[in-house]
């Protein structure tokens, strides 16, 4: 374990070292079938049904490419702004790990499907182009479960259950080129990609790109050298970092620890690195000497893929509205700032905002709600507003009844409430709550005339003419009516009563 | 175009085969053997002629994608020679440190 006592702060860390990071993100397709065999690939089935002989490399099996993730991955590359390949081919990865029953991985090597291209993202308002190295296309591998030992974790385990579902699912893996020049943003910067990344890929519709589930996993690479140096440092590269949030922690702890170990005179071994994310910190991984001999070669039971150019041309023809793009449209639309924007965008909320927006709200009315309300209320329970149990159709709703005045902003609140406990649409949380305004002036004018026999001392003084003390009536009308009053009305009333 | 003593060994630990020192001198002699065999085709004058990736020049043998059937449980552990869980059981894959 990393002693936390040998870290250096991070800002005096970035005061005399200037950090260069690297991505390698790895994406499960969102195909019907595995890669190279017609095995479906849902998540969570029973361990080993989502198996034939291709994926369990019995012998005499042969694989065939999936057309759809190529046809994937080639929309990724374009979207990327990479060229695609003419021609490549598919290579055998050999490694001695029973994660693939083959004892290799059917990847590519040095002929990816896609090269060169780039990324922007925008990290605290500034824009930062992220240089993509390549986009390639290889199999999934299977599921441990390591029995025995202490820990649950590989090492000291007695031995390990493996579960081939998932060997041979489609996984894209995007590496970017070294991204230099972020200086302290480095950890925000790595976070802002891959978030960006995350919302490209969905917008293609490619994968799922559920973190949590591993359909999107990242290796993080960090290194560190002295400001001015001529050569960048040595670099780790920090794998199971599986959030956002984790990327940027990763990111941010492996340059407190480097700069450590520089202090001190070391230098920083070129190693894996395994995230942990109770702690927020690193360790050493295994000794790669060994696993890093691969041996690839071409792979033989393949033929090479050759995509025709006006395949490559119809795909890129049929790219949706990027996320940037459709960013740059909505922030138009919607008359906002380049910060508020941004801030739209980190809370998740864009997606959410557009289509309550399209649901009959105004902009205003959808920020106000997803950014105040709904997210204190995501932000309490620890999960995405995307994942509240409440659709930009019902924030519509409440908005319409706020602006039509049957809810005032506390009722609203009521109702949001209402509706993320379950207890129905909008419409039917007013109904059983009794939370909408009271409009009747009879049962209003009862509520004021209370209110005023109760507090004598008050009434005086608003007679005297401190009409400012007739806030506590209209606190007290509230208070009657739970809240349903008109506040403007009641005032009105009261001082009207009172002159 | 020959193998080393030391690269056999190297092979052998990757693929974990436990060789002794008299296989690992038998074994490096007969592959040297085998690669001489092979490095002779690199003696044909092929200037200009692109390698092959197959005997038959083919390109985009690509299955649509489409659900095929699968095995049961059952009979993807059937010839396995240990199983739990329903799953393939392995032994240890690291060594204790």
């Amino acid at each position: 374990m990393t002693d936390l006592a040998q870290l250096v702060p991070y800002d005096e860390a970035l005061s005399r070292y200037e950090p260069v990071i690297g991505l390698e993100t790895h994406v499960e397709l969102g195909t019907a079938t595995k890669m190279f065999c017609g095995c479906p690939t849902t998540f969570g089935l029973e361990p080993n049904s989502a198996v034939c002989p291709v994926c369990l490399g019995l012998p005499g099996s042969l694989p065939v490419a999936n057309r759809a993730a190529i046809e994937f991955t080639i929309r990724i590359g374009l979207a990327l702004n990479c060229s695609i390949a003419s021609w490549c081919r598919f290579a055998r990865k050999n490694y001695f790990y029973p994660d693939m029953p083959k004892d290799f991985q059917i990847s590519q090597y040095d002929e990816p499907l896609c090269t060169d291209g780039w990324l922007d993202v925008d990290v605290d308002g500034r824009a930062f182009r992220v240089g993509i190295e390549r986009v390639h296309l290889e199999e999934d591998t299977g599921k441990s479960l390591h029995m025995g030992g202490a820990t649950g974790r590989i090492h000291g385990a007695d031995y390990s259950l493996v579960d081939y579902n998932r060997a041979g699912i489609p996984l894209v893996e995007v590496v970017t080129k070294p991204v230099a020049g972020t200086g302290v943003l480095a950890p925000e910067a790595a976070r802002a990609y891959v978030t960006e990344l995350r919302d490209l890929l969905r917008c293609l519709g490619v994968s799922d790109v559920r973190m949590e589930e591993g359909s999107l996993r990242c290796d993080v690479n960090t290194s560190l050298a002295p400001h001015g140096a001529a050569d960048w440092g040595t670099r780790t590269e920090t794998k199971n970092v599986n959030s956002l949030r984790s990327v940027e922690r990763a990111v941010r702890f492996e340059i407190a620890r480097q700069a450590a170990v520089l202090d001190a005179g070391q230098k920083v071994v070129q190693e894996t690195r395994h995230f942990h994310e109770d702690s927020g910190s690193t360790t050493a991984g295994r000794s790669k000497e060994e696993a890093q001999d691969y041996r690839y070669f071409p792979e033989p039971d393949l033929v090479p893929v050759a995509p025709a150019r006006d395949w490559v041309e119809q795909i890129r023809a049929s790219l949706p509205e990027l996320p940037a793009a459709r960013r740059a449209r909505l922030q138009a639309d919607w008359g906002l700032s380049g910060a508020e924007m941004t801030h739209l965008s980190n809370a998740g909320a864009v997606d959410l905002v557009s289509a309550t927006v399209e649901a009959g709200a105004s902009p205003a009315e959808a920020r106000k709600w997803w950014l105040g309300e709904l997210a204190r209320r995501a932000n309490e329970s620890g999960t995405e507003l995307s994942q509240l149990a409440i659709t930009p159709a019902h924030v519509a709703r409440v908005s319409a009844m706020v602006r039509a005045g049957t809810l005032n902003d506390q009722l609203a609140r009521q109702v949001l409430e209402g509706v993320l406990a379950g207890e129905g649409d909008p419409d039917t949380v007013v109904e059983a709550r009794s939370l909408a305004i009271v409009s009747d002036e009879g049962a209003l004018a009862e509520a004021v005339d209370a209110a005023i026999a109760a507090n004598p001392d008050v009434a005086a003084k608003v007679r005297d003419g401190k009409t400012a003390a007739a806030g506590a009536l209209v606190g007290a009308v509230m208070k009657a009516t739970r809240g349903r009053a008109d506040a403007e009305r009641a005032r009105e009333l009261i001082l009207e009563r009172l002159s | 175009m020959s193998i080393t003593r030391d690269e056999v060994a190297h092979l052998a630990r990757l693929s974990r085969l436990a060789l002794t020192d008299a296989e690992l001198d038998h074994f490096a002699g007969q592959l040297d053997q085998i690669i001489g065999a092979v490095a002779r085709v690199q003696e044909v004058a092929a200037e200009g002629i692109p390698p092959m990736t197959h005997a038959v020049p083919v390109v985009n043998v690509l299955r649509d994608d489409v659900v095929a059937g699968c095995l049961t449980p059952e009979q993807a552990l059937s010839g396995a020679p240990a199983t739990e869980q329903g799953r393939f059981r392995v032994p240890r894959i690291l060594a204790e440190d």
